[in-house]
């Protein structure tokens, strides 16, 4: 749920990046902010291990400047895919007004990819909610490596609901933007939908 | 176990910056912040111009998220007051109605003894105004202007 200033005309959306470990959801954060000119932007925050790996989360704070009158943030995190950080996990995802699901599209991540879907199912199920009527987009990384699913098989796995989807390459930015613009408009219709 | 949404009106919100800077003094502090349990912040005071607060904020919310999942494990209700001690800043934090964090950043110049005294006290007061802001939640006043919002405008924002 937005955080809102009714004084200060502000509103404050959380978004979460989730998916499994080494999906590529730290890369879609960092692109994201490096790239950002649309508004102001906060520092990125990083709490990686020695691995690269995050250990809690990453942080990176957008403003938008002002939409329908008010001053528009959104803060992103990603929280650490691991099976073993679900206790962190549930902790990041609690109050996210929006998430993006990250797939890893090589065929080795299968289970994985499953695994992290059924987790994010039962902590949406957990808030009352399901994946079709929760702001929720979904993006098949790593496009560009060889021996990947095809976006098919992946929309059998991890995107049942049919929710908005992209083929992405994190590192060179292909599709992140897009992504992240698809959930922006989805977490906007869904306080549009509230009034 | 869905929250209830924190919707700051100016009534309140001047309040709660009054107690925030009367701690900030009585305290004798350096920075003083109020923060939601998911990160965002609320309130602020003292000595921030070179702070990054928003990252502060957020790392804080966190830190008590999972300071509370250690209590789960420990089967304690959670630890209301938090304290770090580092060689120049301390911090204090304490949960106000567990649905706010209050944190106190302070030095040399003041005693962490009197800074949980005043922290313990401001706690008790924002306990009082949130409590008459969720009275509040449901009442109409605030137009948010979504719904003129299009797709096209969203496009825009980001093609700038």
């Amino acid at each position: 749920m937005p955080h809102i200033n009714v004084m200060t005309r502000e509103i404050s959306f959380k978004v979460v990046y989730c998916g499994p470990g080494l999906c590529g959801k730290t890369t879609n954060l960092r692109y994201i902010h490096e790239h950002w000119n649309a508004g102001h932007k906060g520092k990125m925050i990083e709490l990686p291990t020695e691995t690269e790996r995050t250990l809690f989360f990453d942080f990176a704070p957008l403003d938008f400047g002002e939409i329908g009158g008010l001053k528009t943030r959104f803060q992103l995190f990603t929280v650490p895919g691991q099976v073993f950080y679900r206790e962190t996990r549930q902790l990041v995802l609690k109050g996210a007004d929006g998430i993006v699901f990250v797939a890893d599209s090589q065929y080795p991540r299968m289970d994985s990819n499953e695994e992290a879907y059924y987790e994010l199912k039962e902590h949406l199920q957990g808030l009352g909610r399901t994946l079709e009527d929760f702001p929720l987009v979904v993006q098949y990384n790593k496009r560009d490596l060889p021996a990947v699913a095809t976006v098919e098989e992946l929309r059998e796995l991890v995107n049942k609901s049919g929710v908005p989807d992209f083929e992405a390459v994190a590192s060179t930015g292909q599709n992140v933007f897009e992504t992240f613009k698809a959930l922006v408009k989805l977490v906007l219709a869904e306080l549009r939908k509230k009034k | 176990m869905a929250e209830q949404q924190l919707v700051m009106y100016e009534e309140e919100f001047v309040q709660i910056q009054a107690v925030v800077d009367r701690l900030l003094r009585d305290a004798m502090a350096k920075v003083v912040m109020l923060v939601d349990m998911n990160g965002q912040l609320i309130a602020q005071s003292g000595e921030t111009d070179h702070l990054d607060v928003v990252g502060l904020a957020v790392l804080t919310a966190g830190n008590v998220a999972a300071t509370g999942g250690i209590a789960r494990i420990l089967r304690e209700n959670g630890f209301a007051i938090q304290f770090h001690e580092g060689e120049k800043a301390n911090i204090y934090t304490f949960l106000v109605s567990n649905r706010l964090i209050l944190e106190v950043v302070f030095d040399a110049r003041t005693s962490p003894g009197l800074v949980r005294l005043r922290l313990k006290k401001a706690g008790e007061a924002l306990a009082v105004i949130l409590e008459a802001l969720s009275r509040k939640q449901n009442q109409p006043g605030f137009d948010l202007h979504f719904e003129g919002i299009t797709d096209e405008d969203i496009d825009n924002l980001f093609n700038d």
